[in-house]
This record gives structure tokens, C-alpha cells and sequence, in this order.
């Protein structure tokens, strides 16, 4: 289990704090999801939850981060990183820029950690397989388009085999069949056990993938609960966040006065088509 | 460095012929390597020869007068002397590298106890340049884009610069820090070694010859010092 308790934080320099008095408890299995607009803290949340920051980048924590019971702080980043994992937005800063091919690119998290070779191979095969990028193993990751050096990225996290895994809009630079695959995988993973934190601006990929979801506004949490409940809170709006195509369908064939059946069956097929692509 | 330790003019050029050409020939590179040991080697070599055949101290069998400058046998002989260890070190220098992966190289080190740090500062080193020069290229194309003139004068070209080294070296500094995040994230910075996937192979022989060539040095540094080489021209 991952929780944040009371958890404020301060970027070095900065006047205000970018995260204020956040609570957070993600299960195993579950899958978080957070939206807000731009630079409500999303990132920032997505650091801390990691014990990126301030460990790495400075600043001032307050409150507690735990994972698995143990607090972040007192843990050494190595210890941290067979525990939780995380992905940024910018494929080209993820990958370590010392491997010649995908594959190594790949198995490059569970070889510093030491895993056996074999059990190295295998997992990244296996996360290869999982994002369906297999074909890619051979190629040189710099010479990718950003949207496979994503998948690549992701795929380099789910060799880790995490726990914990924290992602800071992972499908920012995939198309939708990308962004189908990046979901379908880290369902998969949730369906192990991991937890998994995504922070989002696609709430379409939420609504299929997240179990609960929080809102987060000027770096505080504005509400959260159920993602089909959040998801189709009217307040999403005002906080600069896009409901889910099926939410926004369904209060346009409302507005067009639609019959009650006619709306859910519209809704239903909305979804369905969505899931289906 | 044993060219250096043998002294004299045959010594060394038997060396190159051994050490240098005959693998260069064996690997299929002795064109490349000719081609880059002379660009290589040239402009050193020219001064060289130039300096110590007309102001060899000491000369004193005139071959050629040019005014108040005199060319010397003894600075011939000398200047071929110095040639001879140039060609030696240059392609020494260009044989290893057209025939060591950098990946290989770094995956071996590594493999003999060398610090995945260190490895991956070397890896990183050799890989950082064409991904900045591809980054000066995709900045360069933006720039101009935007009216930015990088033809013309001497003048208008060094203007142009500033424009394209300020985005490519602010955009690589400012990716360092997210670059370190994910690589801590990783567990790059857990102490002990790593798993390595593959390395080189590494025969019998190929291990006897590395041994043979290290003892080579101190053992001829040796007979130089004791007057053992003296017979060679």
C-alpha cells in the first residue's frame, strides 16, 4: 500500500507550496487515477508519491509518504526503486542513453538491480510482449518516434516488476492504439497486485482503466471517490478538466431532450466502441 | 609505446608492420586505416620532419642550403626516427578505434570490476554527441524557420550561432535533472555490480596475445635501457 499522510511540499526556492495537506491511500490492485488542469501539481504529486522529491530534487516535505508501511525518507533510493516505479512524460529523458537496442534499453532497471540473467530476459521479453513492441527489440531507442520511445519507457518500468507504480501522463505523446496498449498493460499489472498511480489529462483512459480517482486543484486535493462518480461530476469542468467522451455524449442527447433509454443506449455503445478500439 | 622504447628507425617500423598493419590487414581495415592515419598524422608529421631536418642541433653533413637555413643528414635521419614512432602511435590510435565497439568495450570493462558508473560515464560520453548533434540539426532547421540567416558573411554566420548553441546546451542542461530522477528510479545507483546481459568473447589465444603484448613493453623497455637493442639500425 501506498499513502501519502498530510503531505505538503515545497520546490527549493519556491514561495508556495506546490502540493498542500494531501491525503492519499492507493491498495494493492488499485488504480488511481489524477486529473487536474495544468500545473495544479499533478507532476509534483506524482514525484513525492515516488520519494523522488525531495530526495532527488530538493525542496521541503512535510507530512509522510509510506510504501508498504515504511516511510520514503528513511529508505535509500535503490532500496525504492524494486518497490515503486516511475514514468515521466518525456520518452527521451526516461531512457538511459548508454543502449544500443530497445532490449537492453528494456532490461536495464532489473539489470541494475542485479535480478539473475535469465529471470532479466525473461521479464523483458515479457514486458516487450505486454505493450506488443517485440518487433522493436533490435532497434536503437534513439532512433524511435517519441511514441515508441514511450511504450519503450513503460516497458523499461514494467521489467522492474513493481509493486508500486507511478506514472505522470504516460500516454502524452501516444496515439490511440498506444494509449490502448499502455491501458490493457497496466491493467494487467493491477490484475497482479501492483498498484498503479496515473496522473492524466486523457479521462477517457481513466474511465476505463482507474477504480478511484482524485481531483487535484492548485495542489490540493479537491475531492476524489469512484472514478464513474468523479468522472461525471459536473465540477470537473470548472477545475479545467474534460469529462470522459460517454460523460459529455450523455449530456448532449439529454440537452437534446434524448429519452432516458435512448440516452443509455447511446452511452453504452459510446463505451463499448471506445473498449473495442 | 613500445615504438617508443625500441628506438631507432627499423625497430619501430617492424613494430608497425606487426603490431598495426598485420591486424589491420586480418580485420579487413588496412584502407580506412591508411586513410585516417595519414589525416591523422599529417600536419604533426610535416612539422616534424620540416623542424628537425633544417634546425637539427648539432647537424653537420649539409644536404641542402635554402638561404641562412641548412637541411642536415643527421636531422634526416632523426626526423625519420620521429615519423616512424608518430605512424606508430596514430595508428595504434586509429586501428583500435575502428575495431572496438564503444558498447563492447564499456560492457567489457565493466565485466572486469570497472564501476557501472564509470561504464556508463564512458557509454554516455560516446553516445551524447550524435544525439546533441541531431538535436543542433532539429534546432538549426527551427531557427531558420523563423528567419534566422546562417549563410553569407563570416560575420552573419557567427551571429547565427549564438541562436542555435544557447537552445541546444540550456535544452541538455535542462534535461539532466529528469534524466538522473528516472536513472535513480532505475536503481542505476544501487552500490555492487549489475547483471550483465552479454560481453565479448574472449579466447585462449586472444588472452595470450594481450598478455604477450603487455610483457612486450616492459621487456623491451628493458633491453633498451641495457644496451641489449643496439644492433638495430
Amino acid at each position: 500500500m501506498l499513502t501519502l499522510e498530510a503531505v505538503s511540499y515545497r520546490y527549493a526556492g519556491a514561495r508556495r507550496a506546490a502540493l498542500r495537506d494531501v491525503d492519499l491511500e492507493l491498495r494493492d490492485g488499485e488504480v488511481l487515477g489524477i486529473v487536474g488542469a495544468s500545473e495544479a501539481g499533478k507532476t509534483t504529486l506524482a514525484l513525492v508519491a515516488s520519494g523522488l522529491a525531495p530526495r532527488a530534487i530538493g525542496g521541503t516535505l512535510r507530512g509522510v509518504v509510506r510504501i508498504d508501511g515504511r516511510d520514503v525518507a528513511a529508505a535509500p533510493m535503490h532500496e525504492m526503486a524494486a518497490q515503486v516505479a516511475i514514468g515521466f512524460q518525456n520518452p527521451a529523458t526516461q531512457l538511459s542513453g548508454v543502449t544500443e537496442t530497445v532490449f537492453e534499453e528494456v532490461a536495464f532497471g532489473p539489470m541494475n538491480l542485479a535480478v539473475p540473467r535469465n529471470e532479466v530476459i525473461g521479464r523483458t521479453w515479457d514486458a516487450l510482449a505486454s505493450l506488443r513492441i517485440e518487433p522493436l527489440a533490435e532497434r536503437h531507442p534513439a532512433r524511435l518516434s517519441g511514441g515508441q520511445q514511450q511504450l519503450v519507457a513503460i516497458a523499461g518500468l514494467l521489467a522492474l516488476r513493481p509493486r508500486h507504480l507511478v506514472l505522470d501522463e504516460p500516454t502524452a505523446q501516444l496515439d490511440p492504439a498506444g494509449t490502448d496498449l499502455v491501458a490493457e498493460a497496466l491493467s494487467h499489472l493491477s490484475a497482479r497486485g501492483a498498484s498503479i498511480c496515473v496522473t492524466e489529462q486523457k479521462t477517457d483512459l481513466l474511465a476505463g482503466l482507474a477504480t478511484r480517482v482524485a481531483v487535484i486543484d492548485a495542489g490540493a486535493i479537491a475531492f476524489s471517490g469512484p472514478a464513474d462518480e468523479v468522472l461525471a461530476d459536473p465540477r470537473l469542468a470548472d477545475l479545467g478538466v474534460a469529462a470522459p467522451s460517454a460523460v459529455r455524449l450523455y449530456r448532449v442527447a439529454d440537452a437534446a431532450g434524448l429519452s432516458p433509454v435512448a440516452r443509455d443506449r447511446l452511452t453504452a455503445a459510446l463505451a463499448e466502441e471506445l473498449d473495442v478500439r | 609505446m613500445a615504438a617508443v622504447a625500441v628506438g631507432g628507425f627499423v625497430g619501430p617500423l617492424l613494430l608497425v608492420a606487426l603490431g598495426v598493419v598485420l591486424p589491420a590487414v586480418l580485420a579487413g581495415v588496412i584502407g580506412q586505416l591508411a586513410r585516417l592515419t595519414l589525416l591523422l598524422s599529417l600536419p604533426i608529421a610535416i612539422s616534424a620532419v620540416l623542424v628537425n631536418v633544417f634546425f637539427f642541433p648539432g647537424g653537420e653533413t649539409v644536404l641542402l642550403r635554402l638561404g641562412p637555413i641548412t637541411a642536415t643528414a643527421e636531422g634526416l635521419v632523426f626526423a625519420l626516427e620521429i615519423l616512424v614512432r608518430i605512424l606508430a602511435i596514430s595508428g595504434a590510435i586509429t586501428l583500435f578505434y575502428l575495431t572496438t565497439r564503444p558498447a563492447e568495450l564499456v560492457v567489457d570493462l565493466e565485466r572486469r570490476g570497472v564501476s557501472p558508473r564509470v561504464a556508463f560515464v564512458a557509454s554516455a560520453s560516446v553516445q551524447t554527441v550524435p544525439a546533441m548533434v541531431e538535436r543542433a540539426g532539429q534546432i538549426t532547421a527551427a531557427q531558420r524557420a523563423r528567419g534566422l540567416d546562417t549563410e553569407g558573411s563570416a560575420w552573419r554566420r557567427v551571429r547565427g550561432i549564438v541562436p542555435i548553441v544557447g537552445p541546444v546546451i540550456l535544452g541538455a542542461i535542462g534535461e539532466v535533472e529528469e534524466r538522473t530522477m528516472a536513472l535513480e528510479a532505475r536503481g542505476f545507483t544501487r552500490p555492487g555490480r549489475r547483471t550483465l546481459l552479454w560481453w565479448p568473447p574472449d579466447s585462449a589465444w586472444e588472452r595470450v596475445l594481450r598478455w604477450a603484448v603487455a610483457l612486450a613493453v616492459p621487456v623491451l623497455i628493458v633491453a633498451r635501457v641495457a644496451g641489449w637493442l643496439t644492433w638495430l639500425p
